[in-house]
């Protein structure tokens, strides 16, 4: 019963996909309109062409008994038919094409804005190759199907409903033969299709474990090298991988005997028209052309049965791809205030005002937290690592909203200032340091697309990144690989620093910008930083201390909460958790 | 394509006795046209119901005949494709762990992972519907030709004419088509470039406003895409009608010259129709020869992207077995030791040299890109040095075997990764045989045993993959842990307590310097306060030696070495 309620529920959503697919196809009407039409001279074609051959046969009864005036007439209409067939076969493929490529990309660019619009808590929580793999890898399947419904779906469909309505005017009882035999591979394919699905899980089951173990061990190959784990590595993987090749062999095997077996009942069923055809022609109440008409028929009559199957599973697997879209497409969006403005006169003024805040409802992080940054302030977030520094500037930038209280940014609540203008309020070089596939150039100028090669030159120049720039084999014009694997993480940040540089907003966030850079290149980003945080409210998230001594206020912050607040001064006499962090430097 | 014979005559059997079955069942299928041609001649012509009756049996059991064949085959082939690609799996696998850093930096994890994957899964498709294939369909091609000629040869020439023109019409749309597939491919990895970096980089592209200009990029790039797709698809879409055509211009020649041959007696009415159907039978295998060699194309170049992965060869080889005595007193010495990152020619490390002695703490430092990670990787060999010589205890690193050099070396890399498994199952990499005793002692001392014990699990705590479920400083912890359990004479630690906070850095290095035995520890480190009391310190300066001594000597002496330090000590220095 419940069983029942959970398949109906299923087909009652695809359903809903199909019924979405089809708003989705619906701009491209006239396609598919010309698509149809083909399709119809195609099949129309198809079937007629055997039929003339009969024909032709007929008129050639034997030895001085060949009609050669009707004979030419016949070879005329079959060259009309095969060349009508032909054109309306490549129009058809390429109305097609045309409908299922403009589809799936505008499913992929609706996917795409649907990205920028979710709300970071989604993203966070969703595994980023799960999500790409919907936007790349689903929407391709979902067009294979597509492609593949259309091509084989109608003309399979005209196929057997005019060969049918053919064999019947022309003798029921052969046709009665043919109908009845044929929906018999159709049932074996099925069989054969629901053994093998078991093998076909479980063989993805085993390649995803064994792809897993191979993700972890290459990555960490180094380490594996190190520790001289190699052999002990390859036995572990072995183990997975036999087991891979046995259950592979199985599903390859099962599911590759399901074309001999249709093929089986296909060859069946023309032995019984050869018989059934043969003794009626042997009487002498069908002609020899006739008969030919019938075994070419029911030698391709079970071929659309096998693509209309095939077409069934593809257009399901195409179903469950769109209906992963669409799940992404139909998530909820940042939500934005109705009354939201876009002009703020930002004056570096932040206040957190009672903000209660937390990732999950039963894990409180921040609680009543109250703070008033004047212009010019610099905030340091001090804390352990994992401490939950991050989630501050999650909060700054409007990336999370509070549960209740309120942030305030020059006097207006941030949820009711647009976010493009709250955030262009910020300047921001994160923990990860992103660059994004391009030339060192565009890197530079990501916030400022119309700068000019000076301004990037000199922004680079202020955050120490034009000498190594300058050393690398194009210059500006480098163009950094997609993960940025050709430069080391010390020059990615400058890159990153550099992008700030160039924008020079009002505020900065800093969040452990520094942490691979070195002392001495700190030192002097340090002093270009001074130079532009003059002036600029700043939150700076650092380990390091040096850096954060002269900071206006310290927030230290441990397990997610944000445990101690003051100057540097007032917290060491406090001598609580921030003393024993500080002292600990020259402890040894 | 070279490796992949290879694989298959270890599979010989399979491999020739797939398309013999798949053969012989064609053969079957030929015989089809000439049992209904003697049933049309002698069955209906003479009313000769009994043959007819018997001509049907015989059609039903070519049919059974065919299946059993058939099923002998699709074993036989699928045995061959998935022992193949499982014998490839594994010793691309074990090439890869073979691999030096130089050769995987240059490749890429993401790139081998993808080859490990979705390029043998398309190996192992190709080749099983090759073997499947690639006789049957030429095989029913030309048999149904030589049956042509059996009939009458002057009509089976029209086959010939017919077979010839089919082969240039598939592999001219062939050549037409498969440089665009191979540039849908690139523009679809761009594609996936650019959905990738989004998600990553979503805070920079929201924080610097970017939203619509990124969505733009990626619907120029989906355009283009499209564009190329279309293309492909007007050329390719052609295939179909022109055999068709070339298929029913030959039904056409074949009723023509029948009827003539009919009317003078020389052939009957029942061969004209095998001969049609012989045709039909052509037009059916091509179109799946034609699908075959799509997919076998693609097959191809995965197989070629394995390929490339298992014809480079691992440029560090160690000796197979090694046991040299290792009682010198010198630990480690470089000997001019140089240094250039692959190909670029720029020096990663010129001229270094330095000895450090049994026991010694060694202290490195300099900026970043000075080259301080290169050094330590030569220890245990991940690189080697271009000119100069890396000895450990009294022998170059060239002489060691593998196991004999690691075995010595405890190395914590600067990202610290652990393997799904629990955290004994990590911990023991070090030593496949330590104690829970031993194991405890390693925590203790990587000041790990009190986040450990705290576990519900302890040691049995379950490590997800990549040690997710962990903090960074917990990590760390444990990645020193688990070089500390092998008992190295020589321990590394690269950058390796950069998560840790300033006290639990300290006690770490308290407790190494408690350590009994006489370890050599190598520190790189970013602070001076990490590395004051090593016995040696080694500055460095864009790949070059600035100083060496111990703090008070490099303080007084080295001023990069000073500019550092002040950096971070001078006002507290003046403050307290």
């Amino acid at each position: 019963m419940k069983k029942k309620n959970a398949s109906s529920k299923a087909a009652g959503r695809d359903r809903l996909v199909t019924r979405r697919i089809l708003r989705y196809i619906r701009p491209e009407a006239g396609y598919v309109a010309i698509s149809l039409l083909c399709a119809l001279v195609l099949t129309a074609s198809q079937l007629v062409v055997p039929i003339l051959c009969g024909r032709g046969i007929d008129a050639m009864l034997g030895k001085g008994s060949v009609d050669f005036k009707r004979v030419g007439t016949i070879l005329w209409l079959i060259l009309a038919a095969s060349g009508a067939g032909a054109i309306t076969q490549w129009i058809q493929a390429v109305c097609n094409n045309h409908i299922t490529f403009r589809v799936s990309r505008n499913l992929r660019n609706q996917a795409m804005s649907k990205l920028q619009k979710l709300p970071l808590s989604y993203l966070d929580s969703h595994l980023s190759g799960d999500l790409v793999s919907r936007i790349i890898a689903d929407v391709d399947l979902f067009s294979d199907g597509l492609l593949m419904s259309f091509t084989q779906l109608f003309t399979g469909i005209l196929t057997i409903i005019g060969t049918v309505a053919f064999m019947l005017a022309v003798n029921w009882k052969i046709a009665l033969v043919i109908i009845v035999l044929t929906p018999l591979s159709l049932f074996v394919a099925r069989f054969i299709v629901s053994r093998t699905q078991h093998y076909f899980r479980q063989q993805a089951l085993v390649r995803g474990e064994e792809t897993a173990m191979v993700n972890e061990q290459i990555e960490g190959l180094a380490v594996v090298q190190a520790f001289g784990h190699e052999a002990q590595t390859l036995k572990d993987f072995d183990r997975v991988n036999d087991r891979l090749r046995a259950v592979s062999l199985k599903a390859v095997f099962f599911s590759s005997l399901t074309n001999p077996s249709t093929r089986l009942v296909n060859n069946i069923v023309y032995a019984a028209v050869a018989l059934a055809g043969a003794l009626i022609a042997s009487a002498g109440k069908l002609t020899v052309g006739t008969l030919s008409i019938f075994l070419s028929y029911a030698s391709q009559y079970a071929k659309p049965f096998n693509e209309i199957s095939g077409v069934l599973a593809e257009m399901q697997n195409a179903i469950t791809c769109a209906g992963r879209i669409f799940d992404l497409l139909d998530e909820p969006e940042e939500i934005s205030a109705q009354d939201e403005t876009e002009n703020i006169d930002c004056d570096g003024r932040v206040g957190f005002e009672h903000v209660d805040f937390c990732y999950q409802k039963d894990r409180p992080l921040i609680e009543d937290f109250n703070l008033q940054v004047e212009s010019g302030q610099r905030i340091a977030i001090v804390g352990p690592t994992g401490c939950g520094k991050t989630t501050l500037i999650n909060l700054l930038m409007r990336f999370y909203d509070v549960d209740s209280g309120r942030i305030v940014l020059a006097g207006n609540d941030i949820r009711k200032i647009h976010r493009h203008t709250l955030r262009s309020c910020y300047g921001m070089v994160l923990q990860d340091t992103w660059l994004r596939s391009g030339t060192v150039r565009d890197n530079i100028a990501f916030g400022k697309e119309d700068a000019t090669l000076e301004e990037v030159i000199a922004a680079a120049r202020k955050a120490h990144a034009h000498s190594f720039i300058m050393r690398m084999s194009k210059g500006y014009d480098t163009v950094i690989t997609e993960d940025g694997s050709n430069i080391s993480q010390g020059q990615k940040q400058l890159l990153c620093i550099a992008r700030v540089m160039l924008t020079m907003p009002d505020m900065l966030i800093l969040d452990e910008a520094t942490s691979s850079i070195d002392t001495r290149t700190e030192l002097k980003i340090q002093s270009a930083f001074l130079e532009m945080m003059e002036g600029r409210t700043s939150f700076i998230v650092a380990h390091r201390l040096s850096t954060i001594r002269e900071a206006d206020v310290i927030l230290v912050m441990n397990n997610g909460k944000i445990i101690e607040q003051g100057d540097h001064r007032q917290l060491l006499e406090k001598d609580g958790f921030y003393a024993k962090l500080y002292n600990s430097q020259f402890a040894s | 394509m070279k490796h992949l014979s290879k694989y298959l005559k270890r599979n010989r059997k399979e491999c020739i006795l797939a398309p013999l079955f798949k053969m012989l069942e064609a053969l079957f299928d030929l015989f089809v046209p000439m049992v209904i041609a003697v049933m049309i001649n002698t069955g209906i012509g003479k009313h000769d119901n009994a043959l007819i009756i018997r001509c049907s049996i015989l059609l039903v059991v070519l049919a059974l005949a065919g299946l059993a064949l058939s099923f002998a085959a699709q074993f036989f082939a699928a045995k061959a494709a998935t022992s193949v690609a499982a014998d490839l799996r594994h010793d691309l696998f074990a090439h890869i762990l073979s691999l030096g850093a130089p050769e995987t930096d240059r490749i890429g994890a993401g790139t081998l992972i993808t080859r490990m994957s979705s390029d043998l899964n398309q190996v192992q498709n190709g080749i099983n519907l090759f073997l499947r294939l690639f006789l049957r369909s030429p095989f029913i091609v030309f048999g149904a030709m030589i049956m042509a000629f059996t009939i009458n040869s002057r009509i089976a020439l029209i086959f010939a004419g017919a077979i010839v023109i089919l082969s240039l019409i598939i592999f001219g749309i062939m050549r037409l088509t498969s440089p665009g597939y191979k540039k849908i491919q690139g523009k679809l990895d761009r594609l996936t470039v650019l959905a990738r970096e989004n998600l990553t980089g979503v805070r920079v592209v929201r924080a610097f406003g970017m939203e619509s200009k990124e969505k733009k990029r990626f619907q120029a790039a989906n355009k283009e895409l499209v564009l190329d797709q279309m293309g492909v698809g007007r050329i390719s879409a052609l295939l179909n009608p022109f055999t068709y055509v070339v298929v029913n211009l030959g039904i056409v020649a074949i009723i023509r010259m029948g009827g003539l041959y009919v009317n003078s007696g020389i052939m009957n009415t029942g061969e004209v129709i095998a001969l049609v159907n012989y045709m039909s039978q052509i037009l059916v295998e091509l179109v799946k020869l034609a699908n075959l060699f799509v997919q076998c194309t693609k097959a191809a170049a995965c197989a070629d992207r394995v390929g490339d992965v298992l014809d480079t060869e691992p440029s560090i080889r160690f000796v197979e077995e090694s046991d040299l005595s290792v009682d010198s007193e010198e630990a480690v010495r470089f000997d001019h030791v140089s240094v250039s990152y692959g190909g670029s020619g720029k020096e990663a490390l010129s001229d270094i040299s330095f000895c450090a002695k049994r026991g010694q703490t060694i202290g490195i430092i300099g900026g970043t890109g000075s080259g301080k990670t290169t050094l330590v990787s030569l220890i245990p060999r991940f690189y080697e040095a271009d000119s100069g010589s890396v000895s450990v205890f009294g022998h170059p690193v060239e002489e060691y075997s593998a196991a004999q050099l690691k075995g010595m070396i405890g190395m914590v890399l600067q990202k610290a990764r652990l393997f799904s498994g629990t955290i004994r199952t990590n911990l023991r990499w070090g030593n496949p045989d330590a104690s829970d005793e031993d194991l405890w002692q390693a925590l203790k001392t990587a000041q790990a045993e009190e986040f450990v014990r705290q576990k519900k699990d302890g040691l049995d705590e379950e490590v997800e993959q990549g040690g997710r479920n962990l903090s960074g400083g917990q990590r760390q912890r444990l990645t020193i842990a688990r070089a500390l359990v092998g008992n190295p004479s020589i321990l590394i630690l690269d950058d390796s307590a950069s998560a840790l906070d300033f006290a639990t850095d300290a006690a770490l290095r308290a407790a190494l310097r408690d350590l009994p035995g006489q370890m050599t520890v190598f520190i790189v480190s970013q602070r001076t306060s990490s590395l004051q009391h090593a016995d040696q310190i080694l500055v460095l300066d864009d790949g070059a030696l600035a100083g060496i001594g111990t703090h008070d000597q490099l303080l007084k002496e080295c001023p990069v070495y000073r500019e550092i330090y002040d950096s971070q000590f001078r006002k507290e220095e003046s403050g307290s």
